[in-house]
């Protein structure tokens, strides 16, 4: 499902690249952590496969599509067949909940009539039910977080990238949306995670990817946390 | 099909809405777009005054070329068909020497002794062609050709002539309204292009306003025009306003001065015709005005997303 082979990414003209010969095969419905300090590579991991950053070098193929093939007016089309909890939420501040959901499937031109089906279901998985009318500011950070995660799988992408969605959250709402996660992982969408959080590493006891240094240190199904 | 209308719809509503927003920015937009198209307007329609003025009187002038006695008829009709194919020529046409007699006569009816002169001389009055040119600004081509040799040797010694003195007064006309026309031209150039930048800076006030929204539509897949066009509505829609009331201040123009002051004209510019040029061509303006301000509107919101929208290459 995601496929990268020697991936390298240098920032401008600093020596040290953030990304350094990065391979990774993730398989379609599987459920991956990305773990490691700041400044490791993480997010820059994450950006290079939604396509906001592109490789110096190595190749990227996420679901069948080559990224070196990719044309600008594509990459569009390669976003909305990937889900994206981004660290900060990035919702629209003056939109309600619903229509912060309804803005992802507007922008793929689905009906009106789509958009009233869909939209109270996802909320119902993400336990939204009954806050469609408030404003992201009225919202608690894992409500936010939440809202998020219902905008990044409305259109059902077949993989979902999640960055630091538990970064900000106390413990309890932090598995609120780990729940949330697995049970997406569950209805068979691939889950691309990155997390700072040791407890939740050690519980989910899934495959651990390591980045230390633009590197690769370690690769292991049901790993521990060990930075 | 269908998906494609849908979201050519929400972006006309998203556009419409965003004017309503950003109808206070568009303001500056609006003032500057509406002074372009009343420019252009205001050139167009009294251009084609001018170029009426200068079409009536072109018509009243005329070069008189006098032949010799000793010249024949058939050299006479030579000549008369050389100035024909001459391409500034409009209309030639010849008088021999008792027609010219007779409109001379006709000319100074009152005058009894001019009259009663010619009478005791005879016919003193020479063989006439009558030229008249096309375009005044190119009477110099016409003159090449009366002074050649051979056709100098034909003509008496004071021909030809150019309706004396209106001649000089008409060369002027024509050179103001050149360069009214030139002034007109120039006014307009600069003047769009200040309303494309104002335009331009309109609109990347806005998009920087909402950058956020535009980063957060990037990373969920929205296409480059689905982004962008909402902001080449909206401009659009600055275009064809101003393009309404440009039309609508011309036509106040000319309704406010012909009947305040009660005048068919302004110096060289003929009221009364650039009024009626107006009514005449009214929808051919108005299509005109609304295609330009569309344009204007769409050219400066175009080049000004462009940078935003822009993927990373590197």
């Amino acid at each position: 499902m995601i496929l990268l082979d020697r991936v390298t990414k240098t920032y401008g003209k600093v020596a040290t690249p953030a990304l350094d010969r990065i391979s990774l095969h993730v398989e379609p419905k599987e459920f991956v952590i990305v773990v490691g300090q700041s400044g490791a590579g993480k997010t820059t991991l994450l950006r290079l496969l939604t396509r906001e950053e592109k490789p110096s070098s190595g190749k990227i193929i996420v679901g069948g599509i080559d990224y070196d093939k990719l044309k600008d007016r594509e990459i569009p089309l390669l976003r909305r067949k990937i889900g994206v909890v981004f660290q900060d939420f990035k919702l629209l501040p003056n939109r309600t909940v619903f229509e912060n959901v309804a803005f992802a499937l507007e922008i793929v031109g689905a009906t009106n009539n789509e958009i009233k089906a869909t939209v109270p279901k996802v909320l119902e998985i993400v336990n939204l039910r009954g806050k469609e009318r408030r404003l992201p500011v009225e919202l608690s950070g894992g409500e936010r977080q939440r809202v998020a995660i219902a905008r990044a799988i409305v259109r059902q992408p077949k993989i979902l990238i999640a960055d630091e969605p538990t970064g900000n959250l106390d413990p309890k709402h932090a598995w609120d949306i780990i729940r949330v996660l697995e049970k997406i992982n569950r209805y068979g969408t691939t889950v691309l995670l990155t997390t700072h959080n040791q407890e939740i590493v050690n519980k989910l006891k899934r495959r651990v990817v390591t980045i230390q240094h633009g590197q690769i240190a370690s690769d292991r199904a049901g790993a521990q946390y060990k930075v | 099909m269908k998906k494609k209308f849908i979201t050519f719809s929400r972006i006309i509503k998203t556009g419409m809405v965003n004017f309503g927003r950003n109808a206070w920015l568009g303001m500056a937009a609006m003032a500057v777009m509406i002074i372009t198209l009343t420019t252009v307007l205001f050139s167009w329609v009294t251009n084609a005054a001018f170029n009426n003025t200068v079409g009536q009187i072109t018509n009243k002038i005329d070069i008189s070329v006098f032949l010799q006695d000793s010249v024949t008829n058939a050299q006479a009709q030579d000549l008369v068909s050389q100035l024909k194919r001459l391409p500034n020529v409009k209309s030639v046409s010849y008088l021999d020497k008792a027609a010219a007699l007779k409109v001379y006569k006709q000319q100074n009816a009152g005058n009894q002794q001019i009259l009663s002169a010619i009478d005791q001389v005879g016919n003193p009055v020479p063989a006439t062609v009558l030229v008249k040119p096309r375009d005044l600004n190119r009477i110099q081509d016409i003159k090449d050709f009366l002074s050649m040799k051979d056709v100098a040797a034909l003509q008496t010694s004071d021909s030809p002539t150019y309706n004396g003195s209106r001649k000089a007064a008409i060369d002027k006309i024509a050179h103001a309204t050149t360069l009214l026309r030139r002034a007109g031209v120039a006014a307009v150039i600069i003047f769009a292009l200040i309303s494309v930048l104002i335009i331009f800076n309109t609109i990347q006030m806005a998009i920087f306003n909402r950058r956020d929204e535009l980063t957060i539509m990037r990373l969920l897949g929205a296409s480059t025009w689905y982004i962008r066009g909402p902001f080449v509505v909206e401009s659009i829609m600055y275009g064809i306003i101003s393009a309404l009331l440009s039309v609508l201040i011309i036509h106040g123009l000319f309704v406010a001065s012909s009947s305040a002051l009660q005048a068919s004209s302004l110096g060289l510019l003929d009221i009364n015709y650039a009024s009626t040029y107006f009514s005449a061509h009214f929808l051919v303006l108005l299509a005109v005005q609304i295609a330009l301000g569309i344009l204007i509107g769409a050219v400066s919101s175009v080049v000004a997303t462009r940078r935003y929208l822009k993927f990373k290459s590197k």
